[in-house]
């Protein structure tokens, strides 16, 4: 048994903060609907979460109340909608303990956070007044690993192609862990920026940073944290991490699709060049040229998902009320769970940590020979929705020999019940395939 | 929906016996080409070679790796294209894509089908018919390779 719950009756069992899930549940209409004639178990939240009814319906009162343009309208509305922006800002800021709202940069999602980064890297290398820290040439060397998420792959990819710099990075243990063993190799005086996944959206491990950011400190390079699959499951504090960028989506974290958030360091996004050009981007224009607005401005040209903002907002808000260290606390306790109630299926293989602990509840494996796609099929039927294929991490795929994986990922709202209605559920994948 | 709509006997029994599968060389005299398909969303892979002396498929062989869907169906191809006459065979194939293209609305022809019509649930699961198609398409492009004709385009 790894199960680390603590019993009921326990005199630690009031030490970790919890919340009734059966309320919360409550607050998701979806989890209410049928699938194929069976409830339904949503257990790909990694994917995308569900969005509760104090998000639903700050999103519709926008609309019906407070749509306005932001950022340039003098009338009520105007104001109105450009309050509920910035004071989402000022509440996903808090969220993460960033220490002002100027270094939250709304963006569409975590993709593109991480390209605004990565192009305004390639922005400064062709400007020889650049600040040198974004500078890149032959010589130079990003570091990034091989759990990453397609996203954090290859925009660096590209961007390295653009410049010249070379792409470096850490390979994973056979225990789905980030091999640091050749951390001061990898990491030297050449590197420019390692950015790295700070939970796998594939084995679920959550990398312990400290040792890595001592050494990004020690060779004067910058870090960036792909928290898309952490922010939504645990406490952020970016000052504690002492991060210089962190990226995460708004749609994983009970927020509407199409927001997402680029934080980085004020005196770094300072000394970043624009990546879109366009409207309220900009200081003055003129034919002959243009100056740029501070950031987050600089950063967000266009008229931005407004909307989506507020409610990312408002996803934030209800996040806050339950607690980050209670949701935390429930994921661990059912990953236990799964993992246990995992290792009583035969043949079944998790690719990631095999053990609570380092990890989120996220949970991939494979069912002796059969293919996730038919895996995946089979549990649809029983309403139980899990996510099949390679998750958009190919080279984790590929180091464990795999062409795909089957995913089950847990969130706030997610129970034991559904953890044993896929247990259940891949028994009928063996009858089939048997 | 059910889910032996989707898995029929036919199906399942084809991926877990596969008919003709591993690449094979050509017989004397034939030419032969291959085409690599890989489904990018799910990473399914399949390799179809054709050999043929200009009018008759001589041979289709194939090998791959994924879902039984994708797998049944090269089988499947294999089972009723290989020595069949060129034009035969890309009737066939219309045919086929036609089924998959349906939504589970074109009822198949079993005369010109064969174990293919098992294939008629799965056009009504969109996500899988992509599954289904990819050996058909691989085959397509590994007959234009080998230098005879190619039925027409995919409407999916």
């Amino acid at each position: 048994m790894t199960t680390i719950a603590i019993p009921p009756g326990m005199p630690q069992y009031d030490d970790v903060p919890r919340y009734d899930v059966a309320r919360v549940r409550a607050d998701f209409p979806i989890l209410d609907r049928e699938v194929n004639g069976h409830r339904l178990v949503y257990l790909d939240s990694a994917n995308t979460s569900h969005k509760p009814r104090q998000v639903l319906d700050v999103l519709a009162e926008h609309y019906a109340q407070h749509n306005a343009n932001v950022s340039r309208s003098v009338h009520t509305l105007g104001t109105e909608a450009t309050e509920a922006y910035e004071g989402a800002r000022a509440k996903i800021a808090a969220f993460i303990n960033a220490p002002s709202p100027d270094e939250v940069v709304f963006t569409k999602n975590s993709t593109e956070a991480i390209n605004i980064v990565a192009y305004a890297f390639s922005n400064a290398s062709l400007r020889p007044d650049a600040d040198p820290r974004f500078r890149l040439g032959p010589g130079d060397e990003v570091v990034i690993s091989e759990m990453e998420h397609h996203s954090n792959i290859v925009p660096w990819q590209l961007l390295c192609e653009r410049t010249g710099a070379t792409l470096r990075w850490f390979p994973v243990t056979d225990q789905g862990r980030l091999d640091e063993s050749g951390l001061d190799d990898l990491v030297t005086e050449r590197t420019k920026i390692v950015s790295l996944v700070h939970m796998s959206n594939i084995l679920g491990t959550v990398n312990a940073t400290a040792r890595i950011t001592a050494r990004v400190r020690e060779v004067g390079a910058l870090l960036l944290l792909d928290c898309s699959q952490s922010v939504p499951h645990l406490p952020m504090d970016v000052v504690d991490y002492d991060a210089d960028f962190i990226v995460f989506t708004g749609h994983k974290m009970c927020g509407p699709t199409g927001i997402g958030v680029l934080w980085g360091r004020s005196e770094l996004l300072a000394a970043m060049p624009p990546v879109f050009g366009g409207g309220s981007m900009i200081e003055t224009v003129a034919m002959s040229g243009s100056t740029f607005a501070a950031p987050p401005a600089r950063f967000e040209a266009g008229t931005p998902p407004i909307a989506e903002a507020v409610a990312l907002g408002a996803a934030v808000d209800y996040l806050t009320g339950i607690g980050m260290r209670a949701i935390q606390w429930h994921e661990k306790e059912l990953t236990a769970y799964a993992l246990d109630a995992l290792a009583t299926v035969p043949d079944l293989r998790i690719f990631g940590p095999a053990v609570p602990v380092g990890r989120g509840g996220t949970i991939s494996f494979a069912l002796g020979d059969v293919h996730p796609h038919d895996v995946g099929q089979v549990l649809d039927s029983l309403g139980v929705q899990v996510r099949v294929g390679h998750h958009c991490a190919r080279p984790v795929c590929t180091r464990f020999g795999v062409p795909a994986t089957t995913r089950a990922s847990f969130y706030l709202y997610t129970t034991t019940e559904e953890i044993d209605a896929l247990v259940a559920g891949l028994e009928q994948v063996r009858k089939v395939f048997s | 929906m059910q889910l032996d709509q989707l898995y029929q006997e036919i199906i399942l029994d084809h991926y877990k016996h596969p008919h003709g599968r591993g690449l094979r060389d050509a017989e004397g005299g034939a030419n032969t080409a291959e085409a690599h398909h890989v489904n990018p969303t799910c990473g399914d892979e399949v390799t179809m070679r054709v050999a043929t002396d200009g009018s008759v498929l001589t041979d289709i062989s194939y090998d791959g790796m994924g879902c039984s869907i994708s797998q049944a169906s090269a089988s499947v191809l294999h089972e009723l294209l290989s020595g069949r006459r060129a034009g035969e065979a890309f009737e066939v194939h219309e045919a086929f894509v036609e089924l998959m293209s349906g939504r589970g609305q074109v009822t198949p022809d079993e005369d010109v089908l064969g174990d293919g019509v098992a294939f008629a649930g799965v056009a009504r699961y969109p996500a899988r018919v992509k599954c289904a198609l990819l050996p058909w398409m691989a085959f397509k492009d590994a007959a234009a390779r080998a230098g005879v004709g190619v039925s027409p385009e995919v409407k999916a």
